[in-house]
Parts: structure tokens; C-alpha cells; sequence
């Protein structure tokens, strides 16, 4: 229940009025005031900074430590006020949770301070308010990763009994574990940047012979490179099968960017000797030897910059992708006006409006080769107007894409749309949370309240309110409210998962069932003084139990009459023999003694089935109530 | 004075070009300033009005200011508190029979004296006056007599508090039922009505009811 809420409690019970007059059924025992305190100011001193309010402020929360008893462990009787040794600054918005409902985070404070201060004094994160939650659960994140990035880094130590192939595998992924993983780690590095000077200077013509044109060194010192070359892929492929061997998982392996790739960086030479001098194909065998200077890109297994960029690229694909349209608009129109406009221009070169892209691209990235160049005025004009606005259009997106590395960088990436979905979501979540919460404590003390009711009728001895836990004043005003409301009605709150079950059954009614009887099954009637404590546990894990044909009939009933012998401290065997017996026989049923209260069970009305052995149970349970005391007829 | 000239001039434009970017245009006109602010009569006059004691209509006040800071509560404030205390189900009807019980004066809020004042005759009232307020929050149109339809609108803004999740499954016709009950009570002389008198007097009657009256004792 909110905080503030809880000051309109008497407000809500004064409601009920309008239910007096139309309910047919008595209304329960108001819960009453024991102690009942005049408001008061208490004095809470958290380390010298003191802080005041009143009592029924920190009352509103029961379930915290100023809220509850929990605090007279830290009262100071000299001076007459509560000691905390915690930080007054993090005990503010604590106490201003209390005063209004609301927890806030501030966003100087430290995350984990903040998550010590309020698990010390009983409050759940969850709670923060939407206005600080965010903020609370991005800092949370951050911290999280950092201690997992430091735990990552402690784990570096070398781990006993790894198989060669995690050893291996481990080696390739984290160069510094070992020597020799450092070694291959730069073997394979001079090779490949042997491997891609090689493809470079192949090209480079070489000096010449005198009667021959330029030859490139490729093509003069063939089996030189081609002995580099051989020397490489196969350093290559064995790296690569190597790191195939190793990879605890060879499928995601094979499926990953590098390995792809460090085959593709491979390949050509391979189908380059599966196919020597063949006329038709060397054309593709050419094209095929650009693919070599991919091995370039094995570099990023050496480069964390590189891994970084190529993540950043990959995931500001939606700025990327804006970028790439609007420059597409910007070019197609600028294209279209510059080709119109240089129509009547002779020998003009925008002879198409394809053939105007060429101008435009230039143009709008500022390059100005000066191939293409208007002639006429308009021409001129709108050629100057396409090359201001290529430099407003190309840079409004770059910018997003440079914050968005260094966001990276620093390991926090979200998306709005995400973002905001999930704080709905998260919010509707924690507000189904609270309402279950609080209707699931209903149900919860209802259980243990109708025990308790019973109790305090009968007049027990103290020592058996020690059922009656730690709900407070307030919940139980409340309780009794909604107990109000159910007498007003006459029906009764219940779980979603028994409204389930007793839809199901309801609907299953014509079969011949046992379930009345069965809820006799657990020696309800049997139970005796010492046994009344186990009674208020029992109906709740008898819920869940699915054997039981029909566990929420069982439960309804004890939820509707309680069955309580006093004065007999005979325990009846809860086996169903018992119950069997007739009236005149169940000695536990019909106590001896006087002051007892028997309350009879009222079973659902099915109609007595002939094959059901246990019908005459029904009757036995009614004519209980021949014995003296006072009988409560349940609601049923 | 301000605020207002801004609103004018901002909605002379938007019908002007008759464009109205979602955007751009909405966030301003939610900063209006709530300048109702109203403070209830000293607490003297209160204690004469009600017969609550100074401690307890200073308890009263401070909850009351906690949760409606300009001093009036309006409807939907009204129906949002009340409805905290009924998780399961839809309390929004019989809050609002409540606020109409409670805005004596009719003028669509509820100040802090008239919510002391009606709290004043359910917490510390005679047991008539009680039934006179109850009375008072059945009669819809308060022209002296509940009909069956009254009835009906209440009972069923009660059933509607339950919610889904019942034991038994809650019927279709529970509510008539109950209402047909009620008048079989209540209503002598079967005219189809019951009015202040037969009301009083068959609640006097009951039991049970006269029973309930008292748990309003000791409340607060």
C-alpha cells in the first residue's frame, strides 16, 4: 500500500458504511488499537545529523527497519532517540521515502553505497520511482560490468587441468597467457604483413630489361613470389586449422566473421592451383587474386581499435542507413535539376542524369575533380547550391556515428525505442507486482487471521498469539476491511490459481465426486490444542499439493470454518478410518470437556453418490455440532 | 494574465496554418499553473462543526494535505486513493457515489470540510445519523426514496469491488438478487421504494446491522 495512503485508511473503513445496510451476513471483529499511542515526533540520529518526524510516518512500511521493531535495537535511552551510524546523506532520501511514497536515487551517489544503505534499512531497489529508475538501473548495469570485466581479468591465472584443447584454444583467443602462444602470435603477424607487402609490390614494375617494356616484379621474379606466396597460405591454412581443432564449439566457429575471413584469405590460392592455364577462367582467376587482400583484415585479430571500429560500424547501421538515403535523395535530385538545367549547353558532358551522379557525388563530398563542370548560369547556380548542402547532408550524421563509438567504447549501447518499451513494460510489471503483493497478503493473513479471530474468541492464553506475526495495525484495519467487503457480498477473494481450479471444477460437477470428504482427508477435524499452530501452515501448502483431487475445495473449507477442539489433548489419527466412524464412536470429535468451540464443516452440496464410500462422512460432520459451544456456520 | 495571452495567440496560429506538429507543440501547453490552492477554516471552527478532537483533525488534515496538496480533492483523485485499497477489483463506481455523497455542496470537489464533516457523522455520529448517511449515499438523485434501479447501481458497484477472483464464481445476477433481498427488508409497504423512514426503521431492526453500526467506533 502506498505511503501516503495509509493516513486515508480510516477514511476507507468510514466507506463501509455503505455496506452495513445491504449485507445479510454479520461483519467481522474490527481489529483493535492495543497500544494506543497519540502521535509523536521521534528524533532519528544518523550519525550526528539529526533527523525528525513522526511515528506514524515510518509506520507506513512496516516491512522495513524503521518501520518496524527493528529499530528499538538502535534506541538510545540517554538520549531518547534513535542512533544510526550509516550516511546521513543516503538516510535523507530514505526518510523521504517514507514521507512521501517516493524513492528517489540521486545521481551523485555512489551505486553501490546507495545499495548498502538500503538493504541495511529493509527497502527493496525495486521501488524507485520511474523518475530516478532508469538512471538507478543504467548505473547498476555499468557496475556490474566492471566487476565482471575485473573478474575476467582475474581468471587469467592458469587454471589446473585443461584439456590440450582448451589450453590451445585459450592460447589463440588471449596471446599473453604463455610464450608460445605469443610467438605464434607474432609469427602469424609477420606473415601476414609479408603476405600483403608480397600482393603490393607484385605490382610494382620493376625496372626493366632493355628491350622490354616495364615489367611488373610479379611477372620477373615469378617463382620468388609465388614461393612467398605458398610459404604464406600454408602458414595460413595451418592456422586455421589449428584454431579449427581448438574452438570448443566448431559450428559457431566455422559461422564467425574472422574465420570467414581467414578462408576466404586462403581460397584463392587453392583454386588458383586447381586451375593453372586454363584460357577461359584466368579472367576469373584474376579476380579471384583480389581477394588476397583480405588477408588484411586478419589484422583485427591483433588490433582491439579494429574490432572496435568494426563494431561501431555494424551497429550504427540505422545512422549509416540514414546517411546513405538522404545522400541518395540529395543526389538524385540534385542529378535531375543539373542535367535539365545543363540540357541546353552544347558539347555538355551531363549528357544523362546517371551520367550527373558523377557531378553530384563529387560535388557534395567537396572533391571537385573537375571533370564535369557546369556551363550555363543556371548550371552554375544550382552546381553551388548542390555543393552547400553536400556539406550540411554529410555532416549531420557523422557526428551520431562518432558519439556512438566512443559510447561504445566505453560498453553502454541502447536504443530508444528499447529503452522506452522496456520501461513500460518494467513499470506495468512492478505494479502488477505491488497489486498481487498486496492482495496476495490479504489472502495470506486471512488465513492466519481467521485463526487468530477464532482464537481470541475462545479466550486463549497468550502464548498462542505468537501466530499472529508481524502484520501490522494498518494491514490488519485493512484486512478487516476487505473481510467486510466479502461478508457484504458473500463471496470471498481468492487466488487466481484456485479461481482457475474452482472454475475447472465447477464445470466438472456432474461427475461423481469424493471431493467433499476428502478435505477431511488431513484430520481437519482432528485437530487439537497442540496441533492449532501447524493449522495456519497447512492450508497453504495443502494448496499446492496436486495430488489431492481437489486441493481448493479442501482449502476453501478451512479457509471458511475452522475446526478447533480445545481441552482434549488426544490426538486423533488423521487417517481416514477415523472419520469413517459414526458420530457416537469419534470420541475426539464430540469433547468431553465444556468450553470448547466446534465449528461444523458444511460440505458442498454435491449429491451422494452411491459409489462414493465415503458419503456418510458428510453427515457425521454436521451432527458434530451437538456438543455444547458455540457454533460458527461457515459462509459456504 | 500571462499564460493565458500565450495559450491565445498559441492556438490563433495552430488554427492559422493548420498544422500541428506533435512534436513540437504539445509540451508547453501541459506547464499550466495550478493556482487553486484552498485552505480549509481554522481548526476552532472545525472542532465546532465536527466532533472530532484538535489531534485528531490535525491527524485528519496531514494525511489529507499529503495526498492533495492544493487542498481539494477532485474525483479522479478521489477514485485513485480508493481504489489502493481494493487490489482486486474496479472501485472507481462506488468512489464515485462516495464523492457524491461527501461534495455536499455540489461543486465537483471535495473539500477538506466537507470530508471532515462527513467522516465526523459516520465515525462519531448516532447510529441514525449513520443510516441517515447511508441513506443519503443510496438515493442517487436524493429526492427522498431509493428505487430498485439505485439500488441496482450500488449493489452492483459493490460486486464490481470484488473483482474476478471469487469464491464462489461470481453470477451474472448476483447483485438483483441481493437488491431483491434488500427490498424484501426493507421495503414495508411493497410500494416499489423505500424511503428514510422505512429504511431507519427496518435497519433498526436488524440485527446484524445495528451490530456492523458500531464498528465505527473506535475507527479512528
Amino acid at each position: 500500500m502506498a505511503a501516503g495512503v495509509a493516513a486515508w485508511l480510516p477514511f476507507a473503513r468510514a466507506a463501509a458504511i455503505g455496506w452495513m445496510p445491504v449485507a445479510n451476513l454479520p461483519m467481522p471483529i474490527a481489529p483493535t488499537d492495543k497500544n494506543k499511542r497519540q502521535d509523536e515526533l521521534i528524533v532519528l540520529n544518523v550519525s550526528g545529523r539529526r533527523f525528525q518526524t513522526w511515528r506514524n510516518t515510518l509506520d507506513r512500511y512496516p516491512d522495513t527497519l524503521l518501520g518496524s521493531s527493528e529499530k528499538e535495537f538502535f534506541y538510545n535511552e540517554e538520549t531518547r532517540e534513535y542512533f544510526f551510524d550509516r550516511d546521513p546523506d543516503v538516510f535523507r532520501s530514505i526518510l523521504n521515502f517514507y514521507r512521501t511514497g517516493k524513492l528517489h536515487y540521486p545521481r551523485y551517489e555512489c551505486i553501490s553505497a546507495y545499495d548498502e544503505e538500503l538493504a541495511f534499512f529493509g527497502i527493496i531497489p525495486e521501488i524507485i520511482s520511474d523518475c530516478c529508475y532508469e538512471e538507478y538501473k543504467d548505473r547498476k548495469r555499468e557496475n556490474a560490468e566492471r566487476l565482471m570485466d575485473d573478474l575476467e581479468d582475474s581468471k587469467d591465472s592458469k587454471l589446473p587441468n585443461m584439456t590440450f584443447r582448451e589450453t590451445m584454444w585459450r592460447a589463440f583467443e588471449n596471446p599473453h597467457t604463455s610464450t608460445m602462444a605469443l610467438v605464434f602470435y607474432y609469427v602469424t603477424g609477420f606473415f601476414i604483413a609479408v603476405s600483403v607487402i608480397t600482393n603490393v609490390v607484385e605490382t610494382v614494375p620493376c625496372g626493366s630489361t632493355p628491350n622490354q617494356r616495364d615489367v611488373p616484379c610479379g611477372e620477373r621474379y615469378t617463382v620468388a613470389f609465388f614461393c612467398m606466396d605458398t610459404a604464406c597460405v600454408m602458414i595460413f591454412t595451418v592456422e586455421y586449422l589449428m584454431r579449427l581443432f581448438a574452438a570448443p564449439s566448431r559450428y559457431r566457429f566455422m559461422r564467425s566473421v574472422m574465420s570467414i575471413i581467414d578462408v576466404v584469405a586462403i581460397l584463392p590460392y587453392y583454386i588458383g592451383l586447381v586451375m593453372t592455364d586454363n584460357e577461359d577462367v584466368s579472367g576469373a582467376f584474376v579476380t579471384l587474386r583480389v581477394f588476397r587482400v583480405f588477408r588484411i583484415f586478419k589484422f583485427s585479430r591483433h588490433s582491439q581499435g579494429l574490432r572496435i571500429l568494426g563494431y561501431t560500424l555494424k551497429s550504427c547501421a540505422s545512422e549509416l542507413g540514414f546517411l546513405l538515403f538522404s545522400l541518395t535523395m540529395a543526389i538524385i535530385i540534385f542529378a535531375t535539376v543539373m542535367f535539365y538545367a545543363e540540357k541546353g549547353s552544347s558539347s555538355s558532358k551531363f549528357t544523362s542524369i546517371p551520367a550527373s551522379f558523377w557531378y553530384t557525388i563529387v560535388t557534395m563530398t567537396t572533391l571537385g575533380y573537375g571533370d564535369m563542370v557546369p556551363k550555363t548560369i543556371a548550371g552554375k547556380i544550382f552546381g553551388s547550391i548542390c555543393s552547400l548542402s553536400g556539406v550540411l547532408v554529410i555532416a549531420l550524421p557523422v557526428p551520431v556515428i562518432v558519439s556512438n563509438f566512443s559510447r561504445i567504447y566505453h560498453q553502454n549501447q541502447r536504443a530508444d525505442k528499447r529503452r522506452a518499451q522496456k520501461v513500460q513494460k518494467a513499470r506495468l510489471a512492478r505494479m502488477r507486482i505491488s497489486k498481487t503483493g498486496s492482495s496476495n497478503a490479504f489472502l495470506h493473513s486471512k488465513r492466519n487471521g481467521m485463526l487468530n479471530q477464532a482464537l481470541e474468541l475462545t479466550g486463549s492464553t497468550g502464548e498462542d498469539r505468537h501466530l499472529n506475526k508481524t502484520t501490522s495495525l494498518i494491514e490488519s484495519q485493512h484486512h478487516h476491511l476487505l473481510h467486510c467487503l466479502e461478508k457484504t457480498t458473500n463471496h470471498e477473494f481468492v487466488d487466481e490459481q484456485l479461481f482457475e481450479q474452482s472454475y475447472l471444477e465447477s464445470a466438472l460437477q456432474s461427475l461423481p465426486s469424493r471431493s467433499p470428504s476428502l478435505s477431511s482427508q488431513e484430520g481437519i477435524t482432528g485437530t487439537c490444542c497442540s496441533r492449532r499452530a501447524k493449522r495456519g501452515s497447512r492450508p497453504s501448502s495443502e494448496a499446492h499439493k496436486p495430488s489431492h483431487m481437489h486441493p481448493h475445495t479442501h482449502n476453501l473449507q478451512e479457509l471458511s470454518a475452522i475446526h478447533i477442539q480445545c481441552g482434549e489433548q488426544r490426538t486423533l489419527n488423521t487417517s481416514r478410518s477415523s472419520l469413517n466412524m459414526r458420530p457416537d464412536e469419534s470420541g475426539g470429535l464430540n469433547c468431553k470437556s465444556s468450553s470448547q468451540v466446534t465449528t461444523a464443516i458444511i460440505s458442498i452440496p454435491t449429491p451422494p453418490t452411491n459409489n462414493s464410500p465415503t458419503s456418510p462422512e458428510a453427515p457425521p460432520n454436521l451432527a458434530s455440532n451437538s456438543s455444547a459451544g458455540v457454533v460458527k456456520v461457515s459462509a459456504l | 494574465m500571462k499564460a493565458k495571452d500565450r495559450d491565445q495567440s498559441l492556438s490563433d496560429s495552430r488554427e492559422l496554418d493548420g498544422s500541428y506538429d506533435q512534436l513540437t507543440d504539445s509540451i508547453e501547453d501541459d506547464f499550466e499553473l495550478s493556482t487553486v490552492c484552498q485552505r480549509p477554516e481554522g481548526l476552532e471552527k472545525l472542532q465546532q462543526l465536527t466532533k472530532f478532537t484538535k489531534k485528531e483533525l490535525q491527524v485528519l488534515y496531514r494525511g489529507f494535505k499529503n495526498e492533495c496538496p492544493s487542498g481539494v480533492v477532485n474525483e479522479d483523485t478521489f477514485k485513485v486513493i480508493y481504489s489502493q485499497f481494493f487490489p482486486q477489483g474496479d472501485s472507481s463506481m462506488y468512489a464515485h457515489f462516495l464523492f457524491e455523497a461527501f461534495d455536499t455542496n455540489k461543486n465537483g470537489s471535495v473539500s477538506f470540510e466537507d470530508f471532515v464533516i462527513g467522516l465526523s457523522i459516520i465515525l462519531r455520529g448516532t447510529i441514525n445519523d449513520r443510516l441517515n448517511w447511508a441513506f443519503n449515499l443510496y438515493d442517487l438523485n436524493k429526492d427522498g426514496c431509493i428505487t430498485k434501479e439505485e439500488m441496482l447501481d450500488i449493489m452492483k458497484s459493490i460486486y464490481d469491488m470484488m473483482g474476478k477472483y471469487t469464491y464462489p464464481c461470481m453470477q451474472e445476477d448476483a447483485p438483483r438478487e441481493h437488491v431483491e433481498i434488500f427490498f424484501q427488508k426493507m421495503d414495508r409497504n411493497n410500494d416499489g421504494v423505500v424511503t428514510i423512514d422505512e429504511f431507519i426503521e427496518s435497519c433498526q431492526k436488524d440485527e446484524n446491522i445495528m451490530q456492523s453500526m458500531q464498528l465505527f467506533d473506535n475507527v479512528i
